[in-house]
């Protein structure tokens, strides 16, 4: 599934097309969840959104992937608006959130034969790369149990498989490392990273800064649904004139200072 | 804290678990109790009309009693008993299974034999409580026409649901202990689901066999039944007697519920843990699906269809109800042979139960396919619309209620070809009612959260229910008399139409 030759990324992000642009995008529950959003994130790149609980990281991405109308607001996917052509938008993208939603009664083979198929895949492709997944993800003993039985950690990477195995173009994750060991966390973020290699876009939350600081090409911080914060962690710590301090050290103080402010 | 003050403090932990989660079963979310205790209460109010109906002629009953009047009265306490040991299993199963609790119980230094002696006694609370709540509208009849000696019935009531949970325990312990923890779950529920209505089918199966007629009182009050029932002062008659109002023989039945349960505590509670143990350590276990791995081809319709038909084939609850339903249907199946050989105008009586079957099994194929999404996000991101999802999930409701019933309605055909096509009108048109209904109320669900279907929309649980009849009903007249059918089915057209109005998908 991965492509053999691996593109040159400086080349995939320099891309006219980015492959998310939201613009003014806005979600009010109680109160404002996503407050008019901005946001540009380039073709081949990996993306880290943080911010702390509630800030709107889960509602924005949400409303990217179609779970969620936005009140206002325009979300364009590769060039494809999402909300006036959702079909077209979803068959390039993928979700994959922080509780694993799959099927007890199913095996992870058929489980991935569904996503396949939902996808409109050639299953004589979407076998293969279903077991080259699975098997990357550590889960060979497991192909033909019904997931039912598993922890987390391999339902969450059951999820992540079913999300790769349509070969989407833009992957979107909600704390996607919840739950795993270490060593699983290391296969998935393996496995991310090549994805990012050939040409895909990923765009994740996560609380473990420690992953951001490693993996993101781009970090963007969000506070009360606005982006407080953007750019690779060292334009981040030239906005902040912190010029040798940690990625957590700053996000603490970026969502201090918003606090302040509001 | 001492033992008794502790035991006390637990009983009350438990009593307000049951507590709550009895007024989940009823009332769904928190603000609606109020609205839902109130609906309750019309509801039991409205129930003394059928309740009349169905049991005013008995109350002028009196002590002595002959035989078939002691077989009948018998027999129905055993229904009801029968219902209330279905109730307390399944209750049973979730003590073991339901395990959000037990990790920080088990890890308590509290003495965990009288911990599980609680939780049995709230089960009997909560089986008793519940059987005295359905039974109360009948009892105020008798009481009311018949006059206060018909109030020992309502301690009839606790002792049998004292005996049923005392009974409901020492069954699920011993499927434990025969066939294990990981399949006791799947049998403890078609248990469940078959013997509340097993008695009721195993007596129509003998009245159709013996005198041609669905009627159960037909083998009850026959001098057959009557020639091989012990005498009159035989201890089956107890219940019978203590419920007319023998106040010594209902002292002694509550006694011996009583002493069964405690029986049953003494005995299953040190016990309860070991089974909890047991339970845990094969909650991991593994069930396999097939090894053939060829990936299959088709449209994305087709994908969604195959895989709710898997889910619906792997389905424990659907599993028994199928069973429930088809063993509903094993009496009109037995008419339907007899008629082959000798004509009979009960042969009719086959249409409404046929479709009433259809109805109330495709409302709950509904549910799981339509509401109970287990993937919700997955299936939302999918590139395709949302009509085209709901679409497929409907049509796998419709395949799957026509490959169940389309064989009995083929061998209706031989006996009478108007009546088939009737019934099969009649099926068709009570599965897209239930259909439509779910598809109105719809709302996102895990699988498993099929119990409480109901509590989502008691206004769909119910307009399913009045659809089943009304179709039935109309089927059964169309057959019968048609003029009436006409009427009977714009009635029950009507409470379909109203049912979309006041629906929240309706824009």
């Amino acid at each position: 599934m991965v492509h053999s030759e691996q593109l040159d990324r400086s080349e995939i992000m320099k891309a006219d097309v980015p492959a998310l642009e939201v613009r003014g995008l806005t979600k009010r529950f109680d109160r404002p969840a996503v407050d008019s959003l901005d946001l540009t994130i380039r073709t081949g790149e990996f993306y880290a959104l943080l911010g702390p609980n509630g800030a709107g990281k889960t509602t924005t991405l949400r409303m990217v992937a179609g779970l969620l109308r936005p009140d206002a607001g325009s979300v364009s996917i590769l060039g494809i608006d999402a909300l006036a052509d959702p079909v077209a938008a979803k068959q390039i993208m993928a979700w994959v959130s922080d509780e694993p939603m799959i099927y007890d009664k199913l095996t992870p083979l058929e489980y991935l034969e569904f996503v396949a198929g939902l996808w409109g895949v050639d299953p004589s492709v979407s076998e293969t790369s279903a077991h080259q997944l699975l098997v990357s993800l550590g889960l060979e003993p497991h192909l033909h149990e019904r997931c039912e039985g598993f922890s987390k950690g391999m339902r969450q990477k059951v999820a992540l498989a079913g999300a790769l195995v349509h070969d989407p173009r833009l992957i979107i994750l909600d704390e996607p490392l919840t739950g795993l060991d270490a060593l699983s966390a290391r296969h998935v973020k393996g496995l991310l990273q090549e994805r990012v290699r050939s040409g895909c876009t990923v765009i994740m939350t996560t609380h473990i800064l420690e992953v951001a600081e490693r993996m993101a090409d781009r970090i963007g911080v969000i506070a009360a649904g606005r982006l407080v914060a953007e750019g690779t962690l060292t334009e981040l710590r030239q906005q902040n004139g912190r010029g040798d301090t940690s990625l957590e050290d700053m996000f603490i103080a970026l969502v201090d200072a918003e606090a302040a402010a509001a | 804290m001492s033992s008794a003050a502790a035991l006390t403090w637990f009983a009350r932990h438990e009593i307000r678990l049951a507590w709550r989660e009895w007024m989940a079963m009823i009332a769904g979310r928190r603000g609606k109790r109020k609205r839902a205790i109130i609906a309750l209460i019309v509801f039991a109010a409205v129930m003394h009309l059928p309740a009349y109906a169905v049991i005013g002629r008995f109350a002028d009953l009196e002590a002595p009693l002959d035989t078939p009047e002691l077989i009948v009265i018998t027999a129905t306490i055993f229904l009801a008993w029968a219902l209330m040991l279905s109730q307390a299993i399944e209750s049973v199963t979730r003590v073991f299974y339901a395990r959000a609790d037990l990790d920080l119980l088990m890890s308590s230094p509290a003495n965990l034999a009288n911990v599980f002696s609680v939780r049995i006694a709230a089960i009997a609370l909560s089986v008793t409580g519940m059987a005295l709540l359905l039974s109360t509208p009948f009892v105020d009849v008798l009481v009311f026409s018949g006059g206060a000696r018909w109030l020992s019935a309502f301690g009839v009531v606790i002792a049998i649901g004292l005996s049923a949970a005392a009974v409901a325990i020492a069954i699920t312990v011993a499927l434990f202990r025969l066939i294990g923890p990981s399949r006791t779950r799947l049998v403890a529920q078609i248990v469940a689901a078959v013997i509340g209505a097993g008695f009721v089918i195993a007596l129509q199966v003998a009245a159709i066999l013996s005198y041609g007629t669905l009627s159960r009182f037909a083998v009850l009050t026959s001098d057959a039944v009557s020639a091989y029932a012990p005498d009159l002062d035989s201890p089956l008659w107890w219940p019978a007697r203590a419920a007319i109002g023998d106040g010594m023989v209902l002292s002694w039945l509550m006694a011996g519920g009583l002493l069964l349960l405690g029986a049953v505590m003494a005995i299953f509670s040190p016990r309860f843990a070991d089974t909890v143990v047991r339970v845990a350590a094969t909650a991991r276990s593994v069930r396999h699906g097939p090894r053939a791995t060829a990936f299959r081809g088709g449209s994305r319709q087709q994908a969604l269809r195959t895989k709710e038909f898997l889910l619906l084939r792997r389905d424990p609850w659907l599993l028994s109800q199928s069973l429930m339903q088809l063993l509903y249907l094993v009496p009109p199946a037995l008419m339907l042979w007899r008629s082959f050989s000798e004509s009979s105008a009960a042969i009719v009586l086959i249409t409404p139960v046929i479709v009433m079957a259809a109805g109330q099994l495709a409302g709950g194929l509904a549910w799981l396919t339509i509401s109970g999404e287990d993937a919700a996000d997955l299936v939302a991101t999918a590139p395709l619309p949302p009509s085209r999802v709901i679409r497929a999930k409907i049509e796998v409701v419709l395949i799957s209620i026509g490959v169940i019933f389309a064989p009995l309605i083929a061998a209706l055909a031989f006996a009478s070809m108007t009546q088939a096509i009737v019934t099969a009108l009649g099926v068709i048109v009570a599965t897209i009612s239930a259909a439509a209904i779910q598809l109105w109320f719809r709302v996102q669900a895990k699988r498993s959260q099929f119990r409480r279907r109901q509590t989502s929309s008691r206004l769909a649980t119910f307009a399913e229910a009045f659809c089943s009849i009304g179709w039935a009903a109309t089927s059964a007249l169309a057959v019968t008399i048609p003029i009436a059918a006409v009427i009977s089915g714009a009635l029950t057209a009507g409470i379909l139409a109203v049912t979309w109005k006041i629906s929240p998908q309706r824009g």
